[in-house]
């Protein structure tokens, strides 16, 4: 007997931002006609925004009440805490939508951002492998619409067409993966399928399946080699859908990988923590980490168009949190989220600053930024401050995201293993990663604006959103326990 | 006492108000700045007159801050602390006197060097590592911006490859430190219970640990070979940052060594000794001689730094009561002595007559036409020479005579890196300030005659921070005791008497 009251229950937030989305479509064929599009993106992110409200409030109600459906939901603190910070995301996103993103369909793009978020509130909470995959495809198709929004620059459909195209390649093998899961073990639900496989032994069909899944882990959290799209992306996507796509999608795509592989696949985890390593999947995502700190630290080096260098950035960050996610079997998912939570935040910020210097004649370049201290003390603080956040300077929360998922994969074997030592590789390459950021931040700290550049005015709503990210970067550094203690 | 760590929130304060003033007005952010440091250094000289000597840290506050990692927001002070926070506000002080005619985003400058000094104070007064490695790294960034910004020669080489080689160096100690932390099960991190936890590392896990740590401490505190950021940051900085980069900043990772690598690590420090005791030796010889031939009279100050910090590390390898005492003297005499040389250097000359090519003021007649400059240099050379009577007299012979009982073939060659000392600078005092006046090059003529009475009178500013710079460094070098007496009983707490031998002091 199927309990419908606990399942709209538990889906209230989702239910919430598809309601919302239909309601932005619908206002805007009733009150669009004759606006301007400026107008119209105000109206419909302003429902946006009332949407991802009501799903945060649904969410807390929802709360931690545990599994819904026979496990095909899970409702626990990690659930609850990623539930509400995709939603944060995408509200601080929506907030810097009106004003420095000029679109011709402004309704729809609100719409598919809530589809979009829909779909990463589900990934938070999905326990089954179908609801998993079809939360993830929800997410990821509104994810290459965004990407190709802008229909006026070829840069942003090839974006477009590189995600979608390497997305579903990733996709099938993710697909393919999780029928050859079902097929093993007779099951779609991740409990189940780790009991299944802890009494049969180890099939080699069981190693394939895994190998299938990691690909589609290491697509989605843009971690080498898997990373290729992310630079293009990344720089061709508009703005604010960059901003979406390095942030809540992270956040989303770890935390379901996280539940994927702790409870899912634990008996098939193998281990990093000495080095006579057991085979599974923990030595496959030290190798993906290990790759990812090192490929994205350096090739960031060489990078001269400020997006880009920031998707460089977001791989070498990926290695870091494949760390917290190698750690969680022993430190819980509380560094891993803290980490992804306080990126995403700074990465919506410094996304946000670049949004809001487009609209005052473009930002590619690095030296797009120059002399922003001149032309908005506003956008360089900010900036500042994101930048310092990614770096891991205390004490923003970045610092101390760094530090707990450190100090999480050192307690796993101390410098016994593999994991160790990654993570001694990792400490040593932020002192790379500081010397990129600073380079961003001399452009716009120290140096003077090109002469053709005047003063940029920061539109409100977008102002608002940047110095909200700020303050939450500032506050969870001081009081990093506020979110370290949910767990 | 307990109002010590007022002085971290007075300086950000100060900083923030120096930020919003500066939009405004330029006196007013500079004044709010010097009041800011003023009042810190008050509070530390206030500290130290109700200072009770004793073994041991005396904890201000102690409240939990990261319960899930063990981190606790623990401030405490002895006598080492002490002394170097009271340098800390003398050396701030001075620094904005010296640095009033800064015109160019006055109030971020200002803001920029108080978060500095906050961080400085900080890390003087953390007991939990992780608090110490918050405000270190706090400390870090904004050198880069008042290097690269309002720097000089070639700054932003100078500013990024001193703030790489600080982040570098911090990141060997954050993993020394997490590597300890994790070993030890990861509880907390107080730096006594991570001494007390040390007893069970293994000899091979302490010299690791050690061995990160220090030497990513040392490499702040400008230790051969890692030392070469130091004159190159130093020189492409404002003079008021070079003052409180020399003068205080190096302290830190000299701090560092003594406070966190040195007491947890007992076999690590053993195993290390001598290894750390020939490169400060090598450091201060091979910095003395190269400051030798330096043809830019601010790089002559640069490795001159390099080179006396080679005796406070020297003074910590020899690891006795009386050396690591001297070491401590060592850090308060050179930060006093290095502001005083890089204000005279950076700000009284080089602001006036544009140029620091020992082959230019060779033919400018400075004594003449700046008395009090050339005063302060002769002043603040003999101190630097170790003359009885200034600070670096009492230090370095403490240092000498301490690491005599250990070794004297270690004291024998760092005795002749102070006759070196003396050579590279007399040769600048008597070359930039006393240069041939009647018979000099054509150009330099030409440019001395033109320029001779055009240099701006010294300031009161320049005046009053010179003259607090050497009443300090002369009241030291006549009663060395105020500042020893501090020192020695908090050497003899149990956690520093683990890792010190002998040692009358």
């Amino acid at each position: 007997m199927i309990n419908y009251t606990a399942i709209f229950h538990a889906l209230r937030p989702e239910a919430s931002l598809v309601v919302g989305a239909l309601v932005v479509l619908g206002l805007d064929l009733w009150l669009g006609r004759g606006r301007t599009e400026g107008q119209r993106l105000r109206l419909s992110s302003l429902v946006g925004l009332l949407a991802v409200a009501a799903a945060i409030c649904a969410s807390l109600g929802a709360g931690s009440s545990g599994e819904v459906v026979d496990g095909v939901l899970i409702l626990d603190s990690l659930g609850l805490a990623t539930r509400v910070g995709v939603l944060g995301l995408t509200g601080l996103t929506l907030l810097l939508a009106p004003g420095t993103s000029r679109v011709r369909n402004p309704a729809e793009l609100v719409a598919i951002i809530l589809f979009a978020t829909s779909g990463f509130t589900l990934m938070a909470v999905a326990q089954q492998l179908l609801l998993a995959f079809l939360a993830l495809e929800l997410a990821s198709l509104s994810l290459y619409i965004l990407a190709g929004f802008d229909k006026s620059r070829p840069a942003s459909a090839e974006a477009a067409l590189k995600y979608f195209l390497l997305g579903g390649v990733s996709a099938a093998f993710m697909l393919f993966g999780f029928s050859l899961l079902y097929g093993l073990t007779g099951s779609l639900v991740l409990p189940e399928i780790a009991r299944a496989i802890a009494v049969n032994e180890q099939s080699t069909l069981l190693m394939v399946a895994l190998v299938m899944i990691l690909v589609a882990f290491g697509f989605k959290a843009a971690a080498a080699p898997f990373h290729l799209w992310a630079p293009d992306v990344y720089q061709g996507a508009p703005t604010i859908s960059a901003a979406l796509i390095a942030s809540a999608s992270k956040l989303a795509g770890f935390v379901l990988f996280v539940r994927l592989l702790w409870s899912g696949l634990l008996p098939a985890a193998g281990s990093v923590a000495t080095f006579d390593s057991v085979p599974g999947w923990l030595p496959v995502v030290a190798g993906l980490a290990g790759l990812s700190l090192f490929l994205g630290n350096f090739v960031a080096l060489a990078q001269s168009n400020v997006r880009r260098l920031l998707a460089y950035s977001a791989i070498a960050h990926a290695g870091a949190l494949l760390l917290g996610v190698m750690a969680a079997g022993v430190a819980g998912p509380g560094p891993l989220f803290y980490y992804a939570a306080t990126y995403g935040l700074a990465t919506v910020g410094a996304f946000g600053v670049i949004a809001v210097v487009e609209q005052a004649g473009g930002c590619q370049s690095l030296s797009d930024l120059a002399g922003l201290h001149r032309r908005s003390p506003l956008l360089a603080a900010c900036l500042l401050i994101f930048i310092l956040s990614l770096a891991g300077i205390p004490p923003l929360a970045g610092f101390f995201g760094k530090f707990a998922v450190f100090a999480a994969a050192l307690k796993v074997g101390g410098l016994g293993g593999p994991l160790g030592w990654l993570t001694l590789a990792a400490i040593f390459l932020s002192a790379i990663g500081l010397y990129y950021y600073l380079l961003i931040l001399k452009q716009a700290l120290v140096l003077g604006p090109a002469a053709d550049r005047g003063k940029i005015s920061v539109p409100a709503n977008a102002g608002l959103a940047l110095i909200l990210a700020a303050g939450l970067i500032v506050a969870l550094g001081l009081f990093p326990s506020v979110v370290l203690g949910l767990f | 006492m307990n109002a010590l760590p007022c002085t971290v929130y007075v300086s950000l304060v100060g900083a923030l108000l120096a930020l919003i003033a500066g939009g405004r007005s330029a006196t007013a952010a500079r004044w709010i700045a010097l009041i800011t440091a003023t009042v810190g250094w008050l509070i530390t000289l206030g500290a130290a007159a109700d200072f009770v000597p004793g073994p041991g840290l005396q904890t201000l506050v102690n409240v939990a801050w990261i319960p899930e990692l063990g981190v606790r927001y623990h401030l405490a002070a002895d006598g080492i602390s002490l002394t170097l926070l009271v340098l800390t506000g003398l050396a701030a002080t001075a620094g904005i006197l010296f640095s009033w005619n800064i015109e160019e985003r006055v109030g971020e400058f200002f803001a920029l060097f108080l978060t500095l000094i906050a961080g400085v104070y900080g890390v003087f007064l953390s007991a939990d590592i992780f608090v110490f490695f918050v405000f270190y790294e706090i400390a870090i960034v904004p050198k880069y911006f008042l290097i690269a910004s309002w720097g000089s020669t070639n700054r932003e080489y100078g500013a990024m490859k001193l703030v790489l080689y600080s982040f570098a160096g911090s990141a060997l100690v954050l993993a020394g430190v997490l590597w300890a932390y994790a070993a030890n099960g990861g509880q907390s991190f107080a730096l006594s219970d991570l001494a007390a936890a040390g007893a069970n590392f293994t000899a091979g896990q302490q010299i690791g640990m050690f061995a990160l740590i220090f030497l990513g401490f040392a490499v702040l505190a400008g230790m051969f070979p890692f030392h070469t950021w130091a004159p190159t940051g130093h020189v492409a900085a404002p003079t008021a940052a070079s003052m409180l980069l020399a003068g205080v900043v190096m302290k830190l990772g000299a701090y560092g060594c003594l406070r966190v690598a040195m007491p947890l690590f007992p076999a690590g420090l053993e195993f290390w000794q001598p290894t750390i005791a020939w490169l400060a030796i090598i450091g201060i010889i091979y910095a003395g001689f190269v400051a030798l031939v330096q043809e830019d009279f601010k790089f002559v100050i640069g490795y001159s730094s390099v080179s006396h910090m080679g005796f406070v590390l020297l003074g910590l390898a020899a690891a006795n009561t009386q050396a690591v005492s001297g070491a401590v003297l060592q850090m308060f005499s050179h930060g006093v002595i290095a502001g005083l040389l890089f204000a005279v250097v950076g700000r009284m000359v080089y602001d006036r007559t544009h140029t620091r090519k020992f082959s230019d003021l060779r033919g400018i007649p400075l004594h003449r036409l700046l008395p009090f400059a050339a005063l302060t240099f002769v002043l603040g050379g003999l101190a630097s020479m170790g003359m009885p009577g200034f600070s670096g007299f009492p230090a370095e012979l403490t240092i000498l005579i301490g690491t005599w009982k250990t070794s004297p073939v270690w004291a024998t060659f760092a005795a002749g890196g102070i006759l070196v000392a003396a050579a590279f600078t007399l040769r600048a005092i008597q070359v930039s300030f006393f240069g041939t006046t009647d018979h000099s090059g054509p150009a330099a003529t030409a440019g001395a005659h033109g320029h001779e009475h055009d240099y701006a009178p010294i300031t009161w500013p320049e005046r009053t921070g010179a003259m607090l710079l050497i009443a300090a460094t002369i009241y030291i070098g006549l009663k060395p005791d105020v500042l020893l007496e501090w020192i020695v009983p908090a050497l003899q707490s149990p956690l520093f008497q683990t890792i010190l031998k002998g040692g009358a002091s």
